[in-house]
């Protein structure tokens, strides 16, 4: 009887559990360790700021990993509501038409206001299509900068570089202080891609690829980056430049040694280096050469996207658009800013950091966004071609190549420009 | 001869039926599909796309790596095979001599095979890296400027030292076994007309150990090419640039990282019927010297 009773009471707790019909949705990312914390801190920020959406994150492995997962769940049809999609994806997932809902429209549609101007410039385009309508809302947006160790210079008795030629100047300086002058962690991305939008030079046809995949050849064969590869391999030689292959850790370890003075790496590397290093360190802007422009350009943004998927419910699609407000609320932006080193995306965010003195504490933060507000050119804003990645996986052993002085930078120029217009050749034909 | 049958002619077609089924689902499907996608470029979402011919078989036999990668592939696979296959015989013969401490010794020499692939890698990595890695440091002793992710042999024979170390457990648990199940008598009337352990081992132990020796072959050969990718790309650190890759890896790079199904699926045709030619020579060639008992 007793039992009966109990069981009883169970049901009726059941039925009169809460029937507030929640909306739940999935947000894949590719964040893991300290990242991934942060990830999942602003997910429950969201659900604790309203009580109709509830938003579960899950970790997906690495960039590559979660777009090919992202690709079998499509197939599958049980695609996530948002899918986290890196800068070399984006020609893949913006290119699938019907794959994805443009978060502009996923916004508008929801009734909530939008305007592109809300967002800083430098990261307002790479995720857009060619008529500048957000398709990506841009996640974590960082951009290349130049590290360097305020002793290692003190010593040398010199001030960071801004040009490549100043460069040349100081680097017999830092030697003799007893430093490898300079390292490097990404040469697709600092050295090539953001080269180009820096020195506002062309690097594809059809707006930089914007404009769609057929027909794009990319453009990377041109004079002011072989004779910036001619230059950076006599820099090896001279030992003004350490290269330690082409894992972006392997570079950033011996400037977190102190072993090398200065690094080219991420705006967003700046908040686990704050943790990981002992001495004290500043950054300034990507340097350019003096001799191709006199007047550098801003540079854009890496990082990655946040996509909304197709086949879901308009309950669902409407709490994916909530989301996308909550997440570019200045609010969330400048938490996102301050524990991971992103760049804020808005320039509510970004003023609101201002407010609050963050930058008078350190500086070194605001570098990433200064540079992507510097004044933009015709060709600044990034680019859009398809099988990036292996556009990249062909610079990069190109690039290895000249450095071990297996091939010589004229023929390794060629060999990117055949190989990477074949690789955009084969994609065009896969969206047809 | 009184042979058994079985009632029914269907019989034996039902009971085969199960394993059939696994290799039709598992294998059949799979390569039909592998070499359809392989004549198309495809929309990785939608499955959509053109149908391109032989395009896809051109495109990966004419990029620039293909004859580097190829090339890296045969002395990987070669040298993998050949060491771990050599080691892990030296350490059963050894080990079955021993006569006090046996399950101790066996224990200690198969117990890297209990670690997970991943983690194995990792290790690898670390003994290597380029700035905290101990074996670089004590190759600096000699002169030696280790730089695996810069120097393409540096990190070519890290790749096959880590690949080694790996599979030598698993052939040396399998050669044991085969010298403990050579009969007793056989090896006693050995040492009775010959003296010489050396050449006792050529003459008599090795060809009784044949059957499995042929056996760890193949596998061994079809671990070095297709189970080593994993590794590969914990050693180049997920970015090849102009470190060596074998051929598996470039088929899990272009379709896994690079989503490019059709390139991807050409390259594992031609894969496949690359292992195809070289498992028919394996048993034309060498099966026939081997003796099962």
């Amino acid at each position: 009887m007793k039992k009966i009773a109990l069981s009883a009471t169970f049901a009726a707790a059941l039925v009169a559990a809460p029937v507030y019909a929640q909306t739940e949705i999935e947000w894949w990312h590719a964040h893991g360790g300290q990242l991934g914390e942060t990830v999942n801190a602003i997910a429950e920020k969201f659900n604790a700021s309203q009580s109709d959406v509830v938003l579960t994150p899950v970790y997906k492995g690495g960039y590559e990993d979660t777009l090919t997962s992202v690709i079998a769940a499509f197939r599958g049809g049980e695609q996530p509501n948002i899918v986290q999609v890196f800068d070399a994806g984006a020609a893949t997932i913006i290119g699938a038409k019907g794959a994805v809902i443009p978060a502009e429209d996923l916004i508008r549609e929801a009734g909530i206001d939008f305007d592109a101007n809300d967002y800083i410039s430098g990261v307002r385009y790479f995720y857009a299509d060619s008529e500048g309508k957000m398709v990506g809302m841009p996640f974590n947006a960082s951009t290349p900068i130049l590290y360097y160790n305020v002793e290692a210079l003190k010593k040398a008795g010199v001030t960071p570089p801004k040009t490549w030629e100043e460069f040349e100047q100081i680097a017999p300086k830092i030697v003799d202080a007893g430093y490898i002058p300079l390292s490097q962690s990404h040469s697709p991305w600092i050295w090539t891609e953001n080269f180009h939008s820096r020195h506002n030079i062309p690097f594809a046809t059809n707006n930089n690829g914007f404009d769609g995949s057929d027909g794009t050849k990319i453009l990377v064969n041109n004079e002011a980056i072989k004779s910036h590869f001619t230059a950076a391999k006599g820099w090896l030689d001279k030992g003004w430049y350490g290269f330690y292959g082409a894992g972006w850790g392997d570079n950033q370890t011996p400037f977190e040694n102190s072993e090398v003075a200065m690094w080219l790496g991420s705006s967003g590397s700046f908040g686990g280096m704050l943790k990981s290093v002992d001495f004290e360190f500043d950054a300034t802007y990507l340097p350019y050469w003096e001799s191709v422009t006199t007047e550098p350009k801003a540079t854009f943004i890496g990082g990655a996207a946040l996509f909304a998927m197709t086949g879901h419910s308009d309950e669902e699609n409407l709490a994916t658009a909530q989301f996308f407000k909550f997440l570019s609320s200045a609010e969330i932006q400048l938490f996102w800013h301050k524990s991971t080193g992103y760049v804020p995306i808005t320039s509510a965010a970004y003023d609101l950091a201002k407010e609050q003195g963050y930058y008078d504490e350190t500086p070194q933060a605001e570098v990433g966004i200064l540079q992507l507000s510097l004044p933009s050119g015709e060709f600044s804003k990034g680019y859009r071609m398809g099988f990036y990645v292996q556009i990249r996986d062909v610079m990069n052993r190109e690039f290895g190549r000249i450095f071990a002085g297996e091939t010589d930078v004229d023929s390794a120029f060629d060999v990117i420009e055949t190989e990477g217009n074949k690789l955009l050749a084969r994609f065009a034909k896969t969206s047809n | 001869m009184n042979k058994a049958q079985f009632g029914s002619p269907w019989m034996p077609y039902l009971l085969l039926a199960p394993q059939m089924l696994i290799i039709a689902i598992f294998f059949l499907w799979p390569a039909a599909e592998a070499v359809r996608s392989s004549f198309y470029l495809e929309d990785p979402f939608f499955g959509t796309g053109t149908f391109v011919g032989l395009d896809n078989y051109r495109d990966a036999l004419s990029a620039s790596d293909y004859r580097r990668t190829a090339i890296f592939t045969g002395i990987f696979v070669f040298l993998v095979s050949l060491l771990s296959l050599s080691i892990g015989l030296m350490l059963a013969v050894s080990a079955d001599r021993v006569l006090r401490g046996k399950s101790t010794y066996k224990t200690l020499l198969m117990w890297v095979y209990a670690i997970a692939p991943p983690v194995a890698g990792l290790i690898g990595v670390m003994l290597f890296d380029q700035h905290i890695g101990p074996l670089v440091d004590f190759a600096a002793i000699f002169g030696w400027d280790y730089r695996i992710g810069v120097n393409y042999w540096d990190t070519g024979i890290t790749m096959i030292i880590v690949a080694t170390w790996k599979q030598i457990p698993y052939n040396f648990i399998f050669f044991l076994s085969g010298l403990q199940s050579i009969p007793k008598s056989v090896k006693e009337a050995a040492s009775i007309d010959c003296s010489s352990q050396n050449r006792r081992f050529w003459t008599i132990t090795f060809p009784l150990l044949a059957p499995t020796s042929f056996f760890l072959l193949i596998l061994n050969i079809a671990y070095a090419m297709f189970e080593t990718f994993g590794m590969i790309d914990l050693i180049v650190k997920d970015q090849p640039g102009n470190s060596p890759v074998t051929l598996v890896y470039k088929v899990y790079r272009d379709g896994f990282r690079g989503n490019d199904l059709g390139g991807s699926s050409a390259q594992s045709v031609i894969l496949m019927l690359l292992v195809l030619v070289l498992t028919i020579v394996q048993f034309r060639l060498i099966e026939k010297r081997v003796h099962y008992n």
